[in-house]
């Protein structure tokens, strides 16, 4: 008898973020596969009223302590690693997401057990997992097993819709013992908030976005310059960011922005999936790049293989033309 | 401050990946290496952290082919030291090789402890774990990533690390620490090739074998597949005007223009 899937109920600023209903809705699915139940750990200090949301689970384990209340990964890491070895579940799913990372990086050292990263689905086949991952920035797609029990998966953003995992009826909740370090060697401070950009780029109807492929800050010019004349705004990956051509206020992605325009144009992206997070529920997405293997292309509406340094020039005749 | 700044390469995503006839792994006769770019972030903080407040910066590195280039570029950017991990088979898990440092690094000369170690907090080859916070557990240090920013005087570091949505998380770090590095505060160094050619005639590069064999992955890819391209998208073609056309008539389908 495999032991339970388990569920880790990812919390940001106080409220259940929205991979942990994504994370649940999967869970279901594996313990149901496995003929086991599904549990949500649920960490937090005065926090039991999250539970009532994690319907979907069978159950919750749920431990209270104050140092749950920081954003750091020791505490989290001591404690489900005891729970588990305590009670060897067949899996603990994990969000890939900026506040799992660093738990999703040190548990698995803790326990000694297998760690899946990138998984982008997970099934249940012969009564064993199989994951599939996400390899090599999105060029390749791995099917993976793991060799021991319990396997650690992190699993992507986005794996089920969050509403198939988000109900209400809160199950039973099961309290247990926190193990915290007594000197915690890394101590949060405080959030530093993002400055306010010029534009919210939440809020544009028409997003024009540059990648590294735009070769240099001229070069973003040509965006703005489309941008304006739409009405909307430019935004950026990571390593224009990174070079200083945009602002960080122009980021879209994990560590950006999650925006949902009418219109997303990538120039020069790859869609690594910390991009891809961020942008793949717009309306239409046209993606421009050389590369005709670019994993942007599996979430891009309508895509070209050409030079996005040829083609935002004609654009922005274009679109010149168009508005007359 | 003493600084291990911890490097990998991993394969160019840029450039065409194909799977080898095992059906499992890259094909190698394609492979383009490159240093993991995150790497090269953590190198240059590491370099920034040094020109602020002195010390040394030590490059490290598991023996690959083309390491001895991103060694000697390390060298000639700044660092003042470089050692390669030799006798390593080729291919490593990432927690194979990280645990693999961790037992290895405390038995070179002079390296260790240093206050910081600083690596890429993560990696497009990363399948069974994170070089960073796997190599923290195995040296018992104090571990945070998604870093991108780090200033340190005396006994601690205080640390960024990037949260969603452009939050950032302000932390103290006890030293010796392991940071896994998302970005450094500026954009990695440039370094001429003449630079380069000049530390591989007058500097060396430490090699120090393993002396140890990596522990097995848990973790197996069982088959890998090139995902289809264009899985969802319709593909367009024409001249840069016929495609901006096109576009065009996209925006004023959806009365976008
Ligand atoms: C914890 C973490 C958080 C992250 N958060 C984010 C995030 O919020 N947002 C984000 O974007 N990334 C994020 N990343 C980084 C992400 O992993 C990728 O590295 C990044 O998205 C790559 O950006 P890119 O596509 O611009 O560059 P690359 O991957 O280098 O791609 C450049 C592309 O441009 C194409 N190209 C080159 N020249 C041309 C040309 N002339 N015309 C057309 N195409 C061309 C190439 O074929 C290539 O596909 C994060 C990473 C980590 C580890
Ligand atoms: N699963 C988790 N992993 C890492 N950090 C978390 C997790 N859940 C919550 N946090 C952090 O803990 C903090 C608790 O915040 P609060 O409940 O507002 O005091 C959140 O801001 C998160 O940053």
């Amino acid at each position: 008898m495999p032991g339970n899937v388990w569920v880790m109920a990812e919390q940001w600023r106080g409220e259940l973020s929205e991979i942990t209903y994504e994370l649940l809705a999967l869970g279901r699915e594996l313990a149901d596969g496995l003929g086991v139940q599904l549990e949500a750990v649920l960490l937090g200090h005065d926090a039991r009223g999250l539970a009532a949301t994690l319907g979907a689970a069978d159950g919750i384990l749920y431990a209270d302590d104050p140092a749950f209340t920081e954003p750091t990964a020791a505490a989290r890491s001591q404690t489900l690693a005891s729970l588990a070895e305590e009670r060897r579940p067949h899996c603990l799913l994990l969000g890939l997401t900026n506040l799992t990372a660093d738990l999703a990086g040190i548990l698995p050292a803790q326990l000694g057990a297998p760690f899946v990263n990138y998984c982008r689905d997970v099934r249940v086949a012969d009564g064993k997992l199989e994951a599939r991952c996400i390899l090599y920035g999105g060029k390749m797609d791995a099917a993976v097993e793991a060799a021991a029990e319990p396997v650690l998966l992190g699993v992507l953003p986005g794996v089920r819709p969050a509403d198939q995992g988000l109900k209400s009826g809160a199950p039973q909740v099961e309290d247990v013992t926190a193990s915290v370090p007594d000197a915690p060697r890394v101590r949060f401070t405080k959030y530093l908030e993002p400055e306010a950009g010029d534009v919210d780029i939440t809020q544009q109807e028409v997003l024009v976005a540059v990648g590294r492929g735009i070769a240099n800050e001229d070069n973003v010019e040509l965006a703005e310059e489309i941008a304006t004349a739409l009405g909307g705004a430019v935004c950026g990956s990571r390593p224009v960011i990174d070079q200083g051509w945009l602002p960080l206020s122009r980021q879209v992605g994990k560590s950006g922005a999650t925006v949902k325009p009418k219109f997303y144009l990538a120039a020069g992206i790859s869609g690594a999936p910390e991009h891809t997070e961020g942008m793949k529920g717009s309306d239409v997405i046209i993606a421009i790049n050389t590369d005709p293997d670019a994993p942007i292309f599996g979430v891009a509406h309508y895509g070209m293989v050409a030079d996005c340094l040829e083609i935002l020039p004609a654009l922005v005749e274009t679109v010149a033309a168009k508005k007359g | 401050m003493n600084i291990l700044a911890v490097l990998k390469m991993v394969p160019d995503v840029v450039e065409e990946l194909e799977v080898g006839d095992d059906g499992k792994s890259l094909d190698l006769d394609f492979l383009r290496l490159i240093v993991n770019e995150r790497d090269e972030h953590a190198l240059e903080q590491a370099l920034l952290l040094k020109d602020k407040h002195g010390g040394s910066v030590t490059a490290v590195a598991i023996d690959a082919p083309e390491i001895d280039d991103v060694l000697f570029t390390a060298l000639a950017k700044g660092a003042d030291r470089a050692v390669k991990i030799t006798d390593v088979e080729e291919g490593l898990s990432t927690r194979a090789a990280a645990s693999l440092l961790a037992q290895v690094l405390p038995k070179v000369p002079n390296l260790l402890p240093a206050d910081l170690v600083l690596a890429g907090c993560q990696a497009t080859d990363d399948l069974d774990g994170q070089t960073a916070a796997v190599l923290a557990h195995g040296l018992e240090l104090p571990y945070l990533g998604i870093v991108s920013q780090v200033d340190a005087d005396g006994s601690t570091a205080c640390v960024l690390s990037e949260f969603p949505g452009g939050v950032r998380g302000e932390f103290e770090v006890d030293m010796p620490a392991v940071l896994g590095i998302q970005a450094s505060e500026k954009p990695p160094r440039y370094v001429p090739v003449a630079k380069v050619r000049a530390a591989m005639k007058s500097q060396t590069i430490e090699e120090v074998s393993a002396g140890t064999e990596p522990e097995a992955s848990l973790a197996a890819v069982t088959g890998m597949t090139k995902p289809e391209a264009g899985g969802k998208a319709e593909m367009l073609d024409g001249s840069p005007e016929e495609l901006a056309a096109k576009v065009g008539e996209i925006l004023s389908e959806r009365g976008l223009l």
